[in-house]
């Protein structure tokens, strides 16, 4: 007997319910298609709606008019195959790759309507954490942590540190303020990078490969610290590998694959034996490799 | 003259003064020289791309030609663009003319600086390029603009990394600064080779001038490498 499936059909390229925005619509890929309008509903808004991203390099489509929301609390976890688009869709989410179609709304406002200063006000509000963490090399995790709160923000020194400290102290490293990244084990940078985003008090969290270049042993001091958020009611958005971690924390898996999201549902559906999905085809060869 | 009353009444006293007019060519051009390098290296790796092949041109250009050339183009070659001026409108334009009449010190330090900064632009170009892209991405998620994530994060990163490099063509500007005698600069390698040929005592006056040279350069190799300490990254093993 087969699962029910919730395919991931493609979805109406229009902007659901806004009351501040009613009828607000997506601009769809194609060029010359009439926009899709939404009829304008209470619905309240997602706290983040990507719509009809769509990102072109060269010839080479790498995102396919991909849609998502996420709500307040949400943890939704993302999974396929390498080269599938993921790193490119957090990017486009996140403005940092502006996508060449489609527009991210975060509490109902449109990025693409921003402008180029605002877009920094946006920025600052999603958190992104990288797979190679980025952490700024010439300065200290404390200073990691504060450049942005005082540059950014335009805090004081001294409410900057006591901000940082309270973050690393949140992710276990307070004791390690003084180090350089060049000094820090690899799960000790992932830790910084995650501190260094939440000081910034993000509405989103977005997650890319945040344990895939760690040594097996220190993987879960990261976790931790992700479940830890999680439990805290920090909305996320992850990409893993991490099958086993992610089935237990998510309501929602989506299956990415050649610039789609091509599966969605939760893992129960969606890895049950025999569901026949493409995700639990690609979960069980991910287990294989990790062994077990 | 006995030798030691030739060193002590002649050679060195003239050497000294060299050696002043030596560092104050050496200084200004060293200063603008890493200046017109981070502009033209800034401008290469990031500008449009209309201005940076302009300035890959200013780069081919002043590395491609011998400095001896470019030398005496700003100071014998310069002066001729405001003979023609003032052939083609007249006599009213000699105080235009007349800027293109360079002192000697001045075609140095413009020699200088223009050749230094084309090859400190490589430098500054290929620190910034070693600069992998994921900071700055990460300066622009948590807010940053794309100014000040270059300022902040790039640029005090590919600092560190041009150093080194910046520091040895520092360098090789001390020892080439002794060119500037060919536009009759009197500093050291002028006065060097006045007092030798004067006197006849070549050997002495080169090998006295030659450790001058040694000590300016040794002295900023000892104060670049201070810099480098003090700006290295704990912890860090390829940037020290
Ligand atoms: N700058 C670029 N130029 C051209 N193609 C690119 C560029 N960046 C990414 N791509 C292509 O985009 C596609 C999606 O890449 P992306 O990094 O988003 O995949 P991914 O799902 O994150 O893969 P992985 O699991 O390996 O991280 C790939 O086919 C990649 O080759
Ligand atoms: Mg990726």
């Amino acid at each position: 007997m087969t699962a029910q499936l919730q395919k991931a059909t493609a979805p109406p390229a229009g902007r659901p319910g806004d009351p501040e925005r009613p009828g607000a619509t997506c601009t769809p890929y194609a060029p010359g298609a009439p926009p899709v309008t939404a009829a304008a509903s209470p619905a309240p808004p997602h706290l983040l709606e990507a719509c009809g991203i769509t990102k072109t390099m060269g010839d080479k489509i790498l995102l396919h008019e991909v849609s998502l929301t996420l709500d307040r609390g949400d943890l939704k976890v993302l999974i396929g195959p390498s080269g599938g688009g993921k790193s490119t869709l957090l990017q486009c989410i996140h403005f940092l790759n502006p996508p060449d179609g489609g527009d991210v709304f975060l509490d109902g406002e449109s990025a693409r309507d921003m402008s180029r200063m605002n877009i920094c006000l946006f920025r600052r509000e999603i958190g992104m954490i990288f797979q190679d963490f980025n952490l700024f090399d010439h300065l200290t995790a404390r200073d990691n942590v504060a450049v942005a709160l005082r540059r950014v923000k335009g805090w004081a020194k001294r409410e900057a540190y006591d901000r940082a400290m309270a973050e690393l102290d949140r992710v276990g490293l307070a004791s390690r303020a003084d180090l350089y990244p060049a000094q820090l084990s690899g799960g000790q940078k992932q830790r910084v990078s995650i501190a260094r985003a939440l000081a910034m008090d993000p509405k989103v969290m977005l997650l890319d490969e945040p344990t895939s270049a760690l040594d097996p042993e220190l993987i879960g001091e990261v976790l931790k610290v992700i479940q830890d958020l999680h439990e805290g009611g920090m909305t996320m958005l992850m990409v893993t590998h991490q099958v086993g971690f992610a089935r237990h924390m998510t309501k929602e898996f989506l299956f990415m694959e050649s610039g789609r999201i091509t599966e969605s549902g939760s893992p129960e559906e969606l890895l049950r034996d025999g569901s026949g999905s493409r995700t639990s085809d690609f979960c069980s060869k991910l287990s294989e490799i990790q062994g077990g | 003259m006995g030798t030691l009353e030739f060193y002590r009444t002649v050679l060195f006293p003239a050497l000294n003064k060299g050696l002043w007019v030596s560092i104050q060519i050496i200084v200004p051009s060293a200063v603008l020289g890493v200046a017109i390098g981070i502009l033209a290296g800034v401008g290469r790796s990031l500008g449009t791309s209309r201005l940076s092949r302009a300035l890959d041109a200013y780069v081919a250009v002043f590395r491609g030609t011998p400095l001896v050339v470019q030398l005496m183009m700003w100071y014998y070659g310069l002066p001729t663009v405001g003979v023609f001026l003032e052939s083609q409108f007249g006599p009213g334009v000699s105080p235009l003319s007349s800027l293109f009449r360079l002192s000697p010190y001045a075609s140095s330090v413009t020699a200088f600086a223009l050749c230094s900064g084309a090859y400190q632009s490589e430098y500054i170009r290929g620190a910034l390029l070693s600069i992998k892209k994921g900071q700055y991405m990460a300066a622009l998620s948590l807010g940053f603009t794309r100014a000040q994530a270059f300022w902040r994060i790039t640029a005090p990163a590919a600092a560190r990394r041009a150093l080194p490099g910046c520091g040895n063509e520092i360098i090789y500007l001390i020892k080439y600064s002794s060119l500037a005698m060919i536009v009759t600069m009197s500093e050291l390698t002028g006065q060097a080779k006045g007092i030798a040929t004067m006197y006849f005592r070549y050997l002495e006056c080169y090998l006295a001038t030659a450790g001058y040279y040694l000590a300016l350069v040794t002295l900023a190799t000892w104060l670049l490498s201070w810099m480098e300490r003090r700006l290295a990254i704990p912890g860090d093993p390829g940037l020290s």
